[in-house]
């Protein structure tokens, strides 16, 4: 067991105040200067049923959930008490410890509120605990609470215990409280936070080793969450209007975004269903804003059809797709990796389109930035593709990587003065002109309305140079090579500006892990576990999906004996579409595939890649199944 | 550039400025009611005194879709059914634009009827005309949802079993706040209305009868048509919600016998927009949202600055 990070768990019943105690207790350990990577658990109901929130706290950069954990804080489900009969079911009170137990390190710590929660309910607890050296501490945390304040502030008392245990100065915790709270709310958490605290150090024998690791940030830290990266990405690229509908996990970058666009003289719109909100921003665009819509898998099925549109009528938007578990609705709290050909191949005709899936909360802000820059200068949409943990998980970035110039260029638009001089037919501008002038190959000028002689059809049909429906094949084959050609360039752009997918390990690795998204972290902490046992192993996330990042993924498998393909689906997507979009390799790709529904730990990565190196490429076992080499 | 010019002032237009210099040869069939609707239309415009620039006129599919191509505006021919959604984005983003959203009673009703509800029920200020001819046209003639119950087709050989839908009902109960007939064998009428309509400050729904001689025979039951204002026979309240519906479901049962009414059936001129209503509860800017990109002083607020709740 490692002791150098503290990985401590708050587990109860969904509405318990779960998600607010941790985030104000993740952020008091970023204070204290360290980095910090939170993961939620939680059901897909609203109050009671198992839930938990996974701190990870060290030193050294976190990037993942880790593997397991070291400090319980058992809360016990107020809900599990129902007072309707019906409503009860099981022994559900006990979950918030029986759950949990299976994945509590050697040597960790409980805390449990004995006020909700009974060991002798558990079976075989005293044993377990014996066996692996378990710490365990019964306060009664929900009386406490209700002597000084309500029962649901037993999440503070809880607290208290916790950094009476770890030896934590409250100072940081007490701060945040102030932040949060006033008048006597905030007087009873203090006080029940002081009283927990004193208590736990003075009536207990402290017997467990673990105490809260010590760090010291270099820079200016915040606790963000890939959501936060995506919508203050689009902020920045002054993205103003946005249409929605409520889905989990897209509602994150959708309740961001709408809490602050009045105030910056943006608008934000629920509307009736998916199709309705990608049709939304479409409409937006074409009038002159920068607008971004999004869904997750079933809503994104239904945006399906607008999305060709936006392809057709080349007009620029930003669309977010936040994958959950599937197919149909699937489990919508559970993070998953399946929809990725759904996103690539969705919508009638030649897909045409941009898909990036950034790997943390800063790639998220700087790839939802390049989306837009993409998007606008090239008139094409673009997808940002990220997942149910990266959607909601925290981690610690620099406060750096958001001090950038807001960019609110529309991009490739014409000015009044080019539209007197430029082509028209039948007193329509050549909107589509077949061979425009400019850097970006097959990106034709574009008016707005409202602007004096720059009127044009935008269709959905296939169309002429001025948007009047053609069928005629000449004209059919020069529009389409003119809107393919835009990939072309866009990837000889990528390639020219940015670093999407950094190599991570040794240059001359033997072997290497391929993933995408929200995988990055985890494959990065199992790469370095793997050269530390002595192997010679190397990573690369990759980012640009579409237009696909084919040299830099080319030269990276060139380089390597073999390739891991880790991802988070059944049927190992990626690996096809690297197979698909380089024709090659499939003999030295083999796939790490999990679908349970619970992110990638980084012994699981390790684990599937010693496990084929042994040669047992077909050990699966109910959550992680290895897949052979396929050849081309 | 110089100024975007989002809102323009209303100044004298000729309806030729909607003309196409070259107008592309129309492919709707000869007698078809879609004429009408196109010539109506640009009648109207040099009463609103918008130029072509200023407008734009969003269409979903079939042959209504086509409208956009006849009439020189800024145009966007989308997909069926979502003619409103892109519309009134547009109208959001650039409130100066005169937005008219047209499409067909399959369009509007039927794959889009969730859209028309919705749109009606936020009152946005746009002009929302339905070419209503009873039949899916450009897919050759089946059933659409206000085919009259009874009606054979290649998709109904039994006849239809359905009720049709009440188009100006529908409009009412939604939330549109100018809700008339017009019909394309009353071109005077039909211009007045959806002059009006563009004026009206509010979602204004215009059910315009077209007639369908290639798949709908029945086309001559639009003829002759009775005009509930002209008409001393019909006397009510055109401001009041009830008198307005009771009206209409007069109107909606007797299409179906023969009897064709239209005119203005419902105009509530108090109701402020959806963009008044978001502009005073401070959920939208005072400024066109579209202008801002083209104002050099305007500074752009920076992510940067929200970061204080994630320390």
């Amino acid at each position: 067991m490692t002791d150098d990070e503290l990985i401590w768990r708050i587990a109860g019943g969904s509405g318990d105040g779960i998600d607010s105690t941790s985030q104000n207790f993740a952020k008091a350990l970023m204070r204290s200067g360290l980095n910090v990577f939170t993961h939620r658990h939680y059901p897909s109901r609203i109050r009671g049923g198992h839930t938990y929130v996974e701190i990870r706290a060290s030193d050294k950069p976190v990037k993942s959930r880790g593997d397991n954990y070291n400090f319980l804080l058992a809360l016990g489900d107020s809900f599990a008490r129902n007072p309707q009969e019906e409503a009860y079911y099981g022994n559900e009170e006990i979950k918030p410890l029986s759950e949990n137990l299976d994945e509590l390190r050697e040597g960790g710590v409980i805390v449990y509120d004995a006020g909700l929660l009974d060991t002798d309910e558990i079976e075989n607890f005293d044993e377990r605990v014996e066996e692996n050296d378990w710490h365990v501490y019964d306060l009664d945390l929900r009386g406490l609470a209700k002597e000084h304040g309500r029962e649901v502030m037993r999440n503070t008392a809880g607290v208290g215990a916790t950094a009476a245990l770890l030896d934590m100065d409250l100072q940081y915790i007490e701060e945040l409280m102030e932040d949060a709270m006033s008048g006597d709310v905030l007087e009873a958490n203090l006080q029940i936070l002081e009283e927990a605290y004193e208590s736990v150090k003075n009536d207990y024998d402290h017997t467990h080793d673990l105490r809260a690791p010590t760090g010291d940030h270099d820079e200016e830290q915040v606790l963000v969450s890939g959501s936060h990266g995506i919508s203050y990405g689009a902020l920045d690229e002054g993205c103003r209007f946005i249409a929605g509908y409520p889905m989990t996990p897209w509602t994150d970058v959708f309740t961001i975004m709408t809490q602050h666009l009045p105030d910056m003289g943006g608008i934000s719109e629920q509307v009736e269903d998916e199709i309705a909100a990608a049709s939304l921003a479409i409409g937006a665009s074409h009038a002159g804003a920068k607008a971004m819509s999004g869904s997750s898998g079933g809503g994104f099925a239904l945006m399906s059809e607008p999305l060709g549109l936006a392809e057709m009528t080349e007009t620029p938007i930003v669309l977010v797709e936040s994958m959950r578990a599937g197919g149909s609705t699937g489990m919508p709290t559970k993070p998953e990796q399946g929809d990725l050909e759904h996103v690539l191949y969705t919508s009638q005709g030649d897909s045409n389109r941009v898909v990036f899936a950034p790997g943390d909360p800063a790639e998220c802000y700087e790839q939802t930035r390049k989306a837009f820059e993409i998007a606008y200068n090239y008139q094409i949409p673009s997808i940002v593709l990220y997942d149910q943990k990266l959607s909601g998980g925290h981690q610690t970035i620099p406060e750096a990587v958001f001090d950038e110039e807001p960019n609110p260029d529309l991009g490739s638009i014409v000015t009044e003065q080019d539209l007197e001089e430029a082509a028209h037919e039948a007193g329509r501008f050549k909107r589509y002109m077949y061979d425009a002038e400019g850097d970006r190959e097959g990106v034709s000028p574009r008016s707005l309305p409202g602007q004096k002689g720059g009127n044009y059809l935008a269709s959905g049909n296939e169309h002429n140079e001025v948007g009047h429906i053609s069928e005629d094949p000449t004209n059919r084959v020069l529009q389409m090579e003119r809107r393919m050609a835009k990939l072309d360039s866009i990837r000889e752009e990528l390639d020219e500006t940015t670093d999407h997918q950094p190599v991570y390990g040794p240059e001359d690795a033997d072997y290497g892990i391929l993933s995408f998204g929200s995988t990055k972290g985890v494959v990065e902490e199992a790469v370095d576990i793997l050269n530390e046992e002595g192997h010679s192993v190397k990573a690369m996330n990759v980012s640009d999906i579409m237009p696909f990042a084919k040299a830099d993924v080319t030269e990276f498998l060139e380089g390597v004996d073999e390739a891991l393909v880790v991802e988070m689906n059944a049927t190992a997507q990626f690996r096809r579409h690297i197979q698909g979009q380089l024709g090659r390799f499939g003999e030295k790709l083999y796939s790490l595939l999990k679908y349970d529904g619970n992110p990638f730990e980084p012994s699981e990565v390790v684990s599937g890649f010693q496990t084929h190196l042994e040669g047992n490429a077909d050990v699966s076992d109910y959550n992680v199944r290895i897949e052979s080499a396929t050849g081309d | 550039m110089s100024a975007f010019n989002a809102i323009g002032e209303e100044r004298d237009i000729d309806r030729d400025e909607f003309t196409p210099a070259i107008e592309p040869q129309a492919t709707w069939c000869p007698g078809c009611g879609d004429f009408g609707v196109l010539k109506a239309l640009k009648q109207a415009m040099p009463e609103v005194g918008r130029t072509p620039e200023e407008t734009l006129l969003v269409t979903g599919i079939g042959c209504s879709g086509k409208l956009s191509s006849y009439f020189k505006s800024y145009g966007f021919h989308s997909i069926h059914g979502r003619a409103l959604p892109v519309a009134r984005a547009a109208k959001l983003a650039n409130p100066g634009l005169e937005v008219i959203a047209a499409g067909g009673d399959g369009d509007g009703y039927g794959i889009g009827g969730n859209h028309f509800m919705h749109t009606a029920r936020e009152n946005h200020d746009m002009t929302y005309i339905v070419f209503d001819n009873e039949i899916f046209g450009l897919t050759k003639g089946q059933t659409s949802p206000t085919s009259p119950k009874g009606h054979k087709s290649k998709t109904q050989p039994h006849g239809s079993a359905k009720s049709p839908i009440r188009p100006l009902s529908l409009g009412l109960t939604s939330g549109a706040t100018y809700v008339a007939r017009t019909a394309a064998v009353n071109p005077n009428q039909a211009k007045e209305i959806l002059a009006e309509a563009m004026e009206h400050d509010g979602f204004a729904h215009v059910d315009f009868l077209t007639q369908c001689p290639t798949w709908n025979k029945d086309a001559k039951q639009y003829v002759p048509y009775i005009d509930v204002q002209d008409s001393d026979d019909y006397d009510f309240d055109i401001h009041d919600r009830r008198e307005a519906a009771e009206m209409m479901y007069e109107a909606e049962d007797a299409l179906y016998e023969g009897t064709v009414l239209t005119g203005r059936f419902y105009v509530d001129d108090e109701r402020p927009s959806y963009q008044q209503e978001k502009q005073q509860s401070g959920d939208m800017p005072e400024e066109p949202l579209a202008e801002r990109y083209f104002d050099e002083d305007y500074e752009w607020e920076r992510s940067y600055d929200l970061l204080e709740r994630h320390k």
